[in-house]
């Protein structure tokens, strides 16, 4: 056979082409890595049982413990720590010596993020709780009651909210609740993860719903049932293992936001259930921690960044199981 | 009239259910025997018309077979019956299908009990994702049954007569009605369609998907059926018809049309045998199509 005339220049763009590739591919993964691998070694040397047990202990608090002399400040004062004042007299950032003003700078324990995992369960399940009802039902409009002309227009606006930037969501909610309740809270946080999470669950509910076949639906139709009956008990049941897919894709989605609710919740350093007041919640505790000057504040940062995402990635994987059993069971 | 007080009565009252309260049973119509009377009915996918006036008389309790080469329209004129096109976008009628001497296409006519009425089989296997048990008991709850009882009989009853009963009586509630085998579920299908007492069946090509055997395990159930219900079958095979049905239709696509048509409808040994048109005995004797 013969050798075509430009054949070593073909193979040279050839491989050139495939190493532009590589390279490209492996500039989009690097970043990617450094993050995980970074707050996998910082976040994960800031966990401990105590880290998983204790809340939030302002920084002369924890060295109090430690040396037996008294805390400068109230550790039930949700402010402690974030640098409001709690008296006209004493700073509340501002230990209480000299020697214990070293020692906290250099770090040390300050106790863990129990507030911020409890929070971050309640606002995001509550969030999802909201979101569920909504979302699953504009999800069983769109794929069972079809009326192109509306859904066409539901479906865009799903769309471009699960692409606008969260920060929208908690602004629209600071503006509706937050100022008219004279009051930061929990339930504002859930209603703007809500609007994140409406979007996914519509989209994946309608997605799963579409896969059952139409001759189910068919089937259901010739004996004479009506369409909601048969979708709830026939329709839904064959698609419900999606739908919980799409369920903890909205968890895990609604459980990393920070931007909104900065604007709605706020922020605690105790554990609070009281829906109508301030909580806590661990990508907050990430974002205020990290600006902290205290050594062991930005320690505690990493491991609330570390939780979040092993929090993420068990949904994920739970999400991916769920897959695998639904396409093992449709066989 | 509550929906459930419909279905409850729906045997004893005849056509008023169908309608609601809002009109009263229509005078007994001329032909007593027909069941189903099809009169120049015509039907169209938005503006192509797939089914150009038809009439015919289909008589209770006895089988109808429609037959024809592919397109011809006999899959639309089944479905037709009982409005299984309503869900599809631009489906509509002209002319009558009068059922009980009552047009479905009437606009008082409540598709969901029209369908609880007129049963449907389908070509592929449809069972539900549910155990076998609730997949027969599913047209008993859809018509508001709640009597346990009463179910579990009906639910044996169905698959005695569907011929299932002995293979999955020891697994009603263990196996899913979608682990049997192809013909099993056909079975399961028509136990489900019959538990709820319909008054006709409509059958699309229901051995299409299955073998040779499964298929004449579905034919001796047909036969066992017929006295009981109105059946009406589509089928592809030629000798299917001839063996199962009382009546046959032959129909056929207008070739400058392309809307499928009626040739001939008579009794099926006459059109077996001695067939008027000679379309039909073309198709018949394997000419075409």
């Amino acid at each position: 056979m013969n050798t075509p005339k430009n054949y070593r220049w073909r193979k040279f763009v050839d491989q050139v082409m495939r190493g532009s590739t590589v390279f490209a591919t492996g500039c989009a993964v690097i970043p990617l890595i450094a993050i995980i691998g970074y707050v996998l070694t910082l976040g994960a040397s800031a966990l401990s049982v105590q880290f998983f047990t204790d809340v939030y202990q302002p920084p002369n608090m924890a060295q109090a413990a430690a040396d037996g002399s008294t805390p400068a400040f109230d550790p039930n004062d949700p402010f402690a720590g974030i640098g409001v004042p709690t008296d006209g007299s004493t700073d509340g950032t501002t230990p209480a010596d000299g020697a214990a003003a070293a020692d906290v700078y250099a770090g040390g324990p300050v106790g863990g993020v129990l507030h911020g995992i409890i929070g971050t369960l309640i606002i995001t399940g509550m969030g999802l709780l909201f979101a569920l009802p909504i979302g699953i039902f504009a999800g069983i409009y769109l794929s069972e009651y079809r009326n192109e002309r509306y859904s066409t227009i539901v479906r865009f606006c799903c769309d471009v909210l699960s692409g606008s930037p969260s920060i929208v969501a908690g602004v629209v909610i600071y503006i509706l609740v937050v100022i008219r309740s004279h009051e930061f809270s929990a339930i504002a946080g859930s209603l703007a993860l809500m609007i994140l999470m409406i979007p996914i669950v519509t989209r994946t509910t309608e997605e799963m719903l579409k896969l059952v076949p139409e001759s189910m639906r068919e089937a259901a139709r010739g004996l004479g049932a009506p369409t909601w009956y048969s979708t709830f008990t026939v329709i839904i049941p064959a698609a419900l293992p999606g739908i919980v897919t799409g369920v903890m894709l909205a968890f895990a989605r609604g459980a990393g936001e920070t931007a909104p609710l900065i604007l709605t919740v706020l922020g605690s350093n105790v554990i609070s259930t009281n829906l109508f007041a301030p909580m806590a919640s661990l990508p907050l505790l990430a974002y205020r921690y990290t600006e902290s000057p205290y050594p062991g504040e930005n320690t505690l940062a990493w491991g609330a960044a570390f939780v979040l995402m092993m929090l993420v990635l068990v949904m994920n994987i739970l999400v991916r199981v769920a897959t695998r059993r639904r396409a093992g069971a449709s066989r | 009239m509550t929906m459930r007080s419909a279905m409850t009565l729906s045997r004893s009252i005849g056509f008023a259910d169908l309608v609601g309260a809002r009109t009263r049973t229509r005078p007994a119509t001329d032909s007593v025997n027909a069941k189903i009377e099809v009169r120049n009915f015509s039907f169209f996918y938005g503006n192509f018309k797939a089914i150009n006036t038809v009439s015919m008389d289909i008589p209770a309790n006895h089988v109808t077979a429609i037959i024809g080469p592919s397109g011809c329209g006999k899959s639309t004129l089944l479905r037709a019956i009982n409005r299984m096109h309503d869900a599809t976008i631009g489906a509509h009628a002209e002319g009558e299908m009068r059922f009980d001497g009552v047009n479905v296409y009437d606009p008082a006519v409540d598709s969901v009990l029209l369908r609880r009425r007129v049963g449907m089989v389908f070509q592929r296997p449809n069972p539900f994702q549910l155990t076998i048990f609730d997949n027969v008991a599913y047209g008993l709850r859809v018509n508001g049954m709640r009597d346990k009882k009463l179910i579990a009989q009906k639910v044996e009853e169905s698959l005695k007569r569907a011929a299932l009963w002995d293979e999955v009586k020891d697994r009603l509630f263990k196996s899913l009605g979608t682990a049997l085998s192809g013909g099993q579920q056909q079975r399961l299908c028509i136990a489900r369609a019959i538990a709820s007492d319909p008054e006709v069946i409509l059958m699309d090509e229901p051995c299409s998907a299955l073998d040779p055997i499964a298929s004449l395990k579905i034919e001796d159930l047909i036969d066992g059926l017929r006295d009981q219900f109105t059946i009406v079958i589509v089928t592809h095979n030629m000798q299917q018809a001839a063996r199962v049905s009382d009546m046959t239709a032959f129909m056929l696509m207008n070739r400058a049309t392309r809307a499928g048509e009626l040739i001939e409808f008579d009794q099926t040994d006459k059109m077996f045998t001695a067939p008027s048109d000679q379309r039909t005995e073309d198709y018949i004797s394997g000419q075409f199509g």
